[in-house]
Order: structure tokens, then sequence, then C-alpha cells
């Protein structure tokens, strides 16, 4: 069962909102209507039974693959290197405007 | 003597040992060149700083210690999605316009310590979201064959460097088609190693569960040398196989295939296929043939579904990858993503999204259990599968504007053995309207050697290891 | 009406592992200097791979089992996918729909079973300050917190009072430090609580509502939590009586906690549905956990605070005492190093032990031996000796019981035997006599 392949200009914006991505009102539509014809092409997928059939979602069959607890700085940045490619820094801290939504921290 | 440019690894050891030139010289060359060409290519978008230093370095050590590292002194030309310190990592893209890394890749940093010249990085399809390169958000990279056509993608200009001869051999990276498409596009050899064979570690990351760094080269040597260094488990690098490294040379130079069963995939043979293009392939199969092998038409699953898999898999994990890009702490903000960027996040957003989920990734994913599995069934009686690379040869520049689903369009036959991890050599096979078509000749995992010995024989025993003459071309 | 509350706790503990869940970036980044413990993982640079922390996975497992829960063979790790700023990525690798651990349990001390849904592993993420630049409002944000590893322990909504949900945070406080998993020092938030409360009520007429499900955020003690509980279930009831709204799919939201109003006030005013886009980490292989391996770590597992506690009250120490000695780690193993000494009576040591009879930080045999000079007088201490003398001579009782009044004496024999001859007669029958008779 499949959803109804027209992607209208409401999905766009939507989903430009979840991905953090920014389209400009003229370009909504031209979105919409390129994913359409994605979605489409993707639909095909419906045609092929998949009943009983598991997911792969690991290629090489590699499994509890892990690393022994051992504090290592070898890869440990100085605070320099760290915020060295950051456009604002301030007193060793990385800066961003202040975000209105605080219900993510923990 | 023959040209600094036109030299294998193996020449280039030579006329080093001898002598006859040294690694400065050969560097020198390069730069010559890529001044000269480069402009009009634009192959390189930047160029090792301390690149003529680091060829002096070793003249140094090849007069004291004479040549005992594996590419000592090789030219390399290096995609710009690998992260290297000292040189800017753009991975063709606005958005990190001016970024320097902190930290090295391990493949870069392998081929640094078997002793590898970099010479620059080269251009891409931004975010490697693409096949043709035409997507850079620093100009395409053009097609030294016929510079009104597309070199491929997404590591184009790689590639290009190959058939432009402004490097020795380059590095690029597949996820699915992107090092064998546009190899094919331009006339060179390109390899794909086994999902896992070689270490992600340091690659700007696009598919996850697909990315597969690997050489593109003059030559199937050239090709099994590098794939000699870049392989290995990492460390750093959790999808990174165990497996241990051959010696990916050793059943190269063989002029027979007898004993070898090929199957030549009979859906690659795609209905709207030209006359010319198809001819090209039939004569390839009967040239395997010619060399004993035996090739038989095989079927496989429609590779139209193929793209829908490939399609949902790979802009869901890009989706995911590229949430970093936030400008906070490297690169500039999402606004600097072009449209082929923001298309692919957001079709993998809604197609991870709430309700779409099932429909969608995990489909999808099923999907690809089958195609591993009859993929699986194909090597229980072949040594290989063959098919063309690419359903044509390089298209016109401009050819991707617009079109939604360019890349995944352009990479139909070298999907499925990408989403099943395989490993695959893409060596010339012919020309039509002169521009190169490239052969795929793809094995079951972690079966490299095979795939570059089939490779190799068909590549000695055919004439289709050539490069165009830029003076006449641009 | 009836109300009953039903109070779900999500508690996160901050793993004590020297290194990072991802990468060997030292774990303990408490008051280090801003982004100085940070490398390509923890920062989110392009290209950086996750390498799972093998000891993290056993402490998140070690929990899992001292809370009774399945490890599930298969399991693995997924990308929690939404963006802010303190999470570099742009997504938590997580777990979702196949934990470590899952359907535990723990009992109160009422013998009531709080339900563990499941027990799964995750990375921390950075820390963000609030401040104005240059009249700009703006977020610091510190990445030596980012991939931290966390352990998140999820209950089941079985609680029905603030006590009751106090009690559970205590236990779990205890137990993770029990295991050596996790200093849960509050203070330093490396223990974190988030409550969900909602309300059962049953109207005159027979008909039974819930009301909304709300998550309470920002609350790092307990008494805070306590209180939070306690306003939002009295909050919930009123706004239930007002409104009648009832609890549905989409209208649960988010609190915070205002610890100086003691109110919970609402964080969003409209609560979109979050939606994570969970999908398998591909930079992660899957985990099969072999039965071997659970074994091994179950073998591993210290004893537990209940289990701790029942070994001392098996070898003669008083329930009280026991508790006491277990609470103050430093008693318990003055407590055992002495224990076994020639002239030691257990139960003895340790109620004066527990009592502060003695100081521990001086020699303590000769303390206990000069205390039993005195005489002692102390009848909750004699009363722990007689009552196991009794039980050891149940036929003796008997004896008492059936009128044989004088075998009395044989028990104050005993007991004086026991202490060395150093407990006073007079108490000392006097207890015995008043527990024959009881």
């Amino acid at each position: 069962m499949h959803k109804a392949s027209a992607i209208t200009s409401d999905d766009v914006i939507k989903i430009a909102k979840l991905a953090n991505l920014r389209v400009p009102d003229t370009q909504v539509q031209k979105f919409a209507d390129q994913f359409t014809q994605t979605v489409d092409v993707v639909n095909q997928l419906n045609e092929i039974d998949t009943q009983g059939i598991p997911e792969t979602y690991q290629v090489n069959n590699l499994v509890n693959m892990s690393r022994e607890d051992i504090a290592d700085t070898s890869r440990t940045f100085t605070q320099e290197q760290a915020l060295s490619q950051a456009k604002r820094t301030h007193e060793g801290f990385f800066v961003v405007p202040r975000v209105i939504d605080s219900s993510e921290e923990l | 003597m023959k040209e600094l440019h036109t030299l294998s690894i193996d020449e280039v050891h030579d006329g080093l040992k001898s002598g006859e030139f040294t690694c400065t010289q050969l560097v020198q060359h390069f730069l010559n060149r890529i001044e000269k060409y480069n402009p009009k290519l634009n192959i390189y978008l930047s160029l090792n700083p301390h690149v003529l230093e680091e060829a002096a370095l070793v003249d140094k050590e090849i007069s004291e210690k004479g040549i005992n590292r594996p590419l000592l002194g090789i030219p390399v030309a290096v995609k710009d999605n690998f992260l290297i310190p000292g040189m800017p990592t753009t991975a063709s893209s606005h958005i990190l316009e001016g970024f320097m890394p902190q930290y090295e890749s391990t493949v870069t940093k392998k081929l640094k310590q078997a002793g590898a010249v970099i010479l620059g990085k080269t251009n891409m399809d931004a975010f490697a979201h693409g096949s043709s390169t035409e997507t850079s958000d620093y100009g395409p990279t053009l097609n030294p064959w016929n510079p009104e056509h597309l070199p491929g993608g997404s590591s184009g200009g790689s590639a290009a460097a190959i058939a432009a001869q402004l490097a020795t051999v380059s590095i690029g990276s597949e996820t699915a088609g992107s090092i064998r498409q546009p190899s094919a596009w331009c006339g060179t050899t390109g390899f794909k190693p086994t999902y896992g064979r070689v270490s992600r570690y340091g690659v700007v990351a696009m598919g996850s569960s697909l990315d597969s760094p690997g050489p593109i080269g003059r030559s199937v040597r050239d090709c099994a040398l590098v794939t000699n260094v870049i392989s290995g488990q990492d460390q750093y690098d959790a999808t990174t196989s165990p497996k241990e490294v051959e010696e990916y040379t050793k059943d190269l130079g063989k002029d027979t295939l007898k004993g070898m069963k090929i199957a030549l995939i009979k859906e690659y043979l795609l209905p709207d296929l030209r006359q010319d293009v198809k001819e090209a392939m039939l004569n390839a199969a009967n040239k395997l043939r010619e060399l004993g092998a035996v090739v038989d038409e095989v079927s496989l699953m429609d590779p139209k579904y193929a793209i829908g898999v490939y399609t949902v898999i790979q802009r869901s994990e890009v989706s995911s990858n590229l949430a970093r890009y936030d400008g906070i702490r490297f690169g500039h903000e999402r606004d600097r993503f072009n449209d082929e960027n923001k298309r692919r996040i957001m079709l993998g957003t809604y197609t991870l999204s709430a309700g779409y989920y099932d429909a969608y990734y995990k489909k999808a994913q099923a999907v690809r259990t089958k195609i591993i599995n009859e993929l699986d069934k194909i090597f229980k009686n072949y040594d290989a599968c063959i098919g063309l690379v690419s359903p044509g040869p390089a298209l016109k520049v401009g050819a991707s504007k617009n079109q939604p689903m360019f890349g995944e369009m352009e990479d139909v036959l070298v999907e499925q053995s990408s989403i099943a991890g395989l490993t695959s050599t893409g060596v010339p096979c012919g020309f039509v309207d002169g521009l190169p078509l490239g052969l795929q000749i793809t094995c079951a995992q972690f079966n490299e050697a095979k795939a570059l010995s089939i490779a190799d024989c068909y590549q000695r025993n055919t004439n289709f290891q050539l490069f165009p003459n830029l003076e006449e071309n641009l | 009406m009836k109300y009953s509350p039903l109070i779900g706790l999500e508690v996160h503990a901050e793993l004590n592992t020297a290194s990072k869940m991802f990468c060997s970036c030292p774990a303990d980044h408490f008051g280090k200097t801003p982004n100085s413990q940070t490398c390509p993982v923890c920062l989110g640079l392009p290209g950086a791979l996750p390498i799972p922390n093998k000891k993290a996975i056993e402490s998140c497992i070690k929990i899992g089992l001292a809370l009774n829960c399945l490890i599930n063979r298969l399991s693995k790790f997924d990308r929690k996918q939404y963006f802010y700023p303190d999470l570099p990525k742009g997504y938590q690798i997580s777990q979702y729909d196949q934990p470590f651990c899952s359907e535990g349990s723990i009992a109160l001390e009422s013998g009531k079973i709080i339900g563990i849904e499941r027990v799964h592993q995750e990375e921390d993420t950075g820390k963000l300050q609030h401040t104005v630049l240059n009249g700009e409002k703006v977020s610091l944000v510190d990445y030596n917190r980012s991939g931290v590893p966390l352990v998140e322990i999820v209950s089941k909504p079985d609680m029905e009072s603030s006590n009751e949900a106090k009690e559970f945070l205590k236990k779990i406080h205890e137990l993770v430090r029990a295991l050596d998993v996790s200093n849960a020092d509050m203070e330093k938030g490396e223990m974190r609580l988030e409550p969900t409360v909602n309300v059962r009520i049953e109207k005159n007429d027979g008909s039974i509502h819930y009301t909304p499900l709300v998550e309470v955020k920002n609350i790092n003690s307990f008494s805070f939590a306590s209180s939070a509980i306690d306003f939002e279930i009295k909050r919930q009831i009123e706004e239930f009586e007002k409104t009648g709204i009832e609890k549905s799919d989409t209208n649960k939201t988010t609190r915070g906690y205002d610890s100086v109003k003691k109110i919970t006030f609402l964080q969003r005013t409209k609560e979109e549905a979050k939606d994570y886009r969970y999908f398998p980490e591909p930079d992660i292989p899957p985990f099969i956990l072999e039965e071997d391996y659970i074994s091994k770590i179950r073998q591993e597992l210290p004893l537990l605070p209940d289990q701790e506690i029942s070994a001392l009250v098996a070898e003669g120490v008083e329930l009280k005492y026991a508790k006491i000695l277990y609470a103050n780690k430093v008693s318990l193993l003055a407590y055992n190093r002495h224990k076994e000494e020639s002239g030691i009576d257990k139960s003895r040591l340790a109620s004066l032990i527990a009592n502060k009879k003695i100081d521990i930080s001086l020699d303590i045999a000769s303390q206990y031996n000069k205390l039993g000079q005195v005489g002692v007088t102390d009848k909750t201490e004699l009363e722990a000796l007689v009552r196991k003398i009794l039980d050891a001579n149940p036929e003796v009782v008997q004896e008492y019981k059936k009128g044989k009044t004088n075998v009395a004496g044989f028990f104050v024999g005993q007991a004086m035997k026991e202490t060395q001859g150093k407990a006073d007669p007079k108490t000392l029958n006097s207890v015995v006599l008043e527990i024959l008779n009881h």
C-alpha cells in the first residue's frame, strides 16, 4: 500500500522544516513537481513482493564491532583546533544565535 | 623517452630508479600541464601548496634508500571529498568553502605512508550528488575527449585528471557508479572495491551503507597497485572488514580467461540502447569468449527496480549525513546547499518520515535483500557479471539540468552491484561519436583479485587504453 | 470520583567509563576547559565515524540484568534525528526498536513491583549556555560532553504517588552506584530525571477517563521530582474537571518545572509531534549477544543493595543496622574487615558501628573490647542477641512456653557467653523475659 504520489506544496514546506532547509516560496511548487516525479519512480518498488523478506541494513555481515574503553587523546583536538573552522567563537565556546525551542535539552 | 605524464606507476618507478628523471621534475611537469589545461577543464579545485617540497623529500629518500615504498613519488589526484589537512576540502559545495580539515582521511594517510605525493583535490558533483560533475558549485569539469561534454560523476574530476593526464593515478569514491561511470565517460580504468574493503573514515559521507573509496587510473594494474595500499580494516571505521588484504596484482598479466564463466546480464542490454553502443557491449562479450571465457546471457531482476531501491536508501542516508552541516562548528549555513542537494535531502527526509518509513525505506531495504540474493545465485555459477557501465557515451554539458533523477537514472546499470556492496572494475571497451564507452566486470564481495584479473586480461588484449590529444580537443 | 495517578519515570545515567561512547576522548568532562575534549567523531566533523565503547555496552547490560530485564539477543543502534545546536551530527545515536534490555522490574520496599519498559544506550549531547553578547541573545556551545555514554532507563507508568516515584529514583540511584557503572552525582548532572504523569479518573457513574500525558523536564533532584509530580496530579485533576479533555495519541505535552514557584508550566504553546525519523545506524554493525557473553557479565555483577543487605542479615546483623552499614560504604568496609576476628560478635559489632559507639577512624578491636567491659546495657543490642539465641534453640523456647520458666536462665547464660560476660545481667534478664513472654 503506498500513499498517493502527488506531493503538494504543503508537503514540501513540512519536509523542508523537518530537514532544517529554507525553500523560497517561489521554488516550492517546482520542488513539489520534482518530488512527484521521483516518488513515481520509487513507487515502482511496490511491484516487487517482499513478503517474508528481511531487510538488509549492513551488506557485509559484520557484527559486534566495538573498541576497548581506553581514553586515548591521539585524535583529541586542542581547543584551538576544535574552534578553528567556526565562524563565531567566544572565549572557548562556539556561538549560535539563541534558539527559542529549548525543550530538547536533556 | 616517453612523456612524463604518460607513464604508468611502474614506469615512473623505473624512471626514478634509473635516474632518468626526478620526482621534482615529474611533479613540476604535471604542475605545468595543470596550469595549461586546468583553466579550461576545471579538473582541480585546489593544489597542494607543499607539493614541490614533498617531491624534493622523495628525491632525497630515493637517493638514500631507493624505492622501497609501494607508491613512492607517485603523483596522485584526490577527489575533494577526502579530508586532507593543509588544503581546503569542499566536496565541491559552497557549504564547505574554505573548510580546512583538522584531521586526515585514512585513505590519504595510507597513500602518504606509501610515499605518494598528492598533487591536489579534484572537482566532483557537490556532496557527490550526481553523475555528471555538473552539480559542482564550482562549475562543471569538462570531458577531455570533448569539452562540450561532461566527464560523468561524481568523481568526474578524478577521472578527467587521468584522461587529461594531469596525474599518474587518482582517487575517487563510489556510492553507485561514481567511480565506474566517470571512468567510462572519460575512457579511464576505475575500480570499485567491495564495500568495507577500504575505510570511509575522513571521506565526506554520502550513502553510509554504500560508499566505497577506490582508484581511477591509466590501467587495471595501476588501480590494483593503489588498491593494495588503501585497503584494510580501519580502527576508525566499524564497517571495514577484518578480511585479510590480498596482493591484488597477483592474478594480473594473464592472456587467457580459460576456465572463467562470465554472465552477461541480459537486462543490462536496455531496450533503448543505441545500436552502436549495444554492439560495443556484444563485441566485448565476444572478446572475452575469444580469450577463453564462457560467456552466457543470464537474467537478473530488472535494473529499473534498483533505481527505486538506490534512490530511497541513498537519499535517506544523505538526508541524515548532511544534517551536521549547520554552519556552527565549520562551514556555512544550510542555505548554501544547491538545488540538487536540497532535493536529495528533502526526499530522504520524506522517505524516513513517520508514516512513510515502512513504505519506502523499509521496503527498499527488503528489495535490497532480494537483489543481493539474486546476485548471490549468479555468483554460485559464474565468476563475474558484465555489462556496460553507462547506457551511452558522455552526455553534453547541460544534460543534467532540471532532471530531478538524472544521477539515479544514469547509473541504472551499476546500481545493483553497488546496492549489494560488490566489487567491480570499469575498463574502456569502445568508442562512439569520438567518446569512450566502459565495460563493467563485477565479482562477488571480496573477489577484488578476480575482478581485476579478468579486466586486466581484457585490457591487455584490446586497444582501448587511449588518451585524448588535448592540443587538438581543447 | 476516584483518582489514581499513573507515574512513569525516565532516568538518564551518565556512565563512568574512561572514554566516550563512540570515540576515545575522555568521558570525564565536568569542569573541563570548554571544547578541549573533542575529536572529529564527537564534534561531528565531515567524514567522522562512530566506534562503540565495549565497556559502556557492558554497563548498559549490567543495569538491565540488575533490573531483571530480558537482554535482547539481537540489538542495534539507531539514529534519532533532530536539529539542535548541542547535537553536532544533527542526530543522536541511540536505540529505538531493538534496545539492549527490555521488560524488567524493580521492587519497592512495600513489595510493589515497578515494571521497567527498557534500558538502552545512547550518547550525550553538548552543553548550551545562554547569554548576551554585544546586545545579541546567543547560546554558547561546549562539546566536551558530546558523545559521553548514557544509559536511559524507562519505567512503566506503575507508580501511583510521588513517594513511590521518589523511592524508585532512590533505588535506581543506589543501583547504578552499587554496580559502579555511574557515579550518578545529581549536582553534576550525571543522573537526570523526567517524570511522565497522568491520572486515571473513575467517575461516579463508573466511567473511566484518563487525563492527557504530561512529561516534565528540567528536574534535577528527587525532591523536585516529587513536588513536580504532586503539582501535576493536582493540576491535571483540576484541568479535567474544568475541560473534560482526555488523553489522546496527539495531546501529550511537555512542561518545565519551576523549583522556586514549585509549579510546572507549559514549555511549548503548540505541541508538534516530534518526528525523529529513526532508522538503523548504518555506520555501526548490529549486535548479536551470545548467552555466554551475557552470563559472564551476570557473574561479574557485584551484590546489589538488596542482596548485600540480605547477606548481612543472614550473618546475624539486625536489618536496621544492616541498612545503615550498607548506606555508608566506609562503615561497611570497617565492619567487614573486623567481623571475623576472634572475640567479635558480628551483630554487636554491626550495632556499635551503626550507632557510632565505635569511631571507625580509630582502632576498632580495642574499642570493641573496652565497650564490652562497661557492661552492655543497650537493650536493643541485647534484644538482637537474645532473639538470635532463641531462634537457635527452638526446643528450649518450647519448654519455657510449656511452663518450665527456669529455662530462661539458659538463655541468659548463653547470651552472657556471647558477650563474653560483658552484658549487664539485670538488663539481659529482663530482655530475655520480655521476649519469651511476648
